[in-house]
């Protein structure tokens, strides 16, 4: 049984060493979330790199919030880069899309990665949010 | 069976760790899960770590630990996620209109249990009087346990 408490191993036996050689090498700055701003045709990019979850989405909020209350009504979120996605982050990104449309402009979404579409398919947000497969066919639709 | 078991402060920044401890125990003693069902595990893992912590936070144990345990066997993996968080029904839960109702979109979160749902192939919420453990179950490529 491998044991952990706030990243110590406080005992490892049998499988212990493989699991934490496992872990060590896929420990890196992508677990944290980058967002990087640009913009396209009129449109303010928000591309997201790493993981979008309930440690990383409160953030992310207010930096929308942020972005449409400076006039940035028209959002592109890229999520290209994402390593993964919850449910908090999915609302997250539903309160960046009310607030677009309440400032009369939009946000849209570019996702090709299976693993991040299938959230969206699940909960069936797929319907209230097209997906799109590249940032010019998201600005341009 | 192998046992992997994590004891992690309840708060979120502790999610990324309960991941890379879940993937690498699946990846290294059940690698024909799959990568496509791990990602599910993964996620509906994050779903209960995530209610289990906010849970804590709620009744001011946040110095208490949620403990998630990982069992592999032949057929299948489980991870239960215990917290002390004082119990909640799942089955009373709000009900979420259509995702093409416009209503939908007043609703930014509730998620979670439904995803847990669909994620698992078996998913049950065990009630004590100071918490609640969810235990979450993956089955194996190529098994279905009892047939």
């Amino acid at each position: 049984m491998l044991r952990l408490w706030n990243f110590t191993f406080v005992g490892i036996l049998d499988h212990g060493p493989t699991i934490a050689a496992a872990i060590r090498s896929n420990v890196s700055d992508a677990m944290q979330l980058r967002a990087d701003v640009s913009s396209l045709d009129g449109w303010t990019v928000v591309s997201l790199f790493g993981e979008l979850d309930v440690a990383s989405a409160p953030n992310l909020r207010e930096q929308l919030i942020q972005l449409v209350s400076q006039g940035s009504h028209l959002l592109v979120l890229d999520l290209e880069g994402l390593d993964f996605l919850d449910s908090t982050g999915l609302g997250a990104i539903i309160s960046a899309l009310k607030r677009a449309r309440t400032n009369g402009g939009d946000l849209r979404l570019v996702c090709t990665q299976s693993r991040i579409r299938r959230l969206f398919e699940i909960t069936a947000l797929d319907k209230a949010f097209p997906l799109f497969t590249s940032l010019d066919a998201a600005v341009r639709a | 069976m192998a046992v992997v078991e994590l004891e992690i402060p309840a708060r979120p920044a502790y999610l990324s760790l309960v991941r890379l401890v879940v993937d690498a125990a699946v990846s290294s003693l059940a690698p024909n899960l799959g990568g496509a069902r791990l990602d599910d595990l993964k996620l509906a893992v994050t779903e209960a770590c995530s209610n289990a912590i906010e849970a804590h936070q709620s009744r001011v144990r946040v110095h208490e630990p949620v403990v998630v345990r990982c069992e592999l066997d032949d057929q299948t993996v489980t991870v239960e996620v215990a917290d002390r968080g004082g119990g909640f029904d799942p089955t009373h839960l709000a009900t979420l209109p259509a995702a093409t109702d416009p209503q939908r979109l007043r609703h930014e979160s509730g998620l979670g249990i439904p995803l847990m749902r669909t994620l698992a192939d078996e998913l049950v919420f065990e009630q004590a009087s100071d918490g609640t453990t969810v235990r979450l179950t993956v089955y194996r490529a190529g098994s279905v346990p009892g047939s």
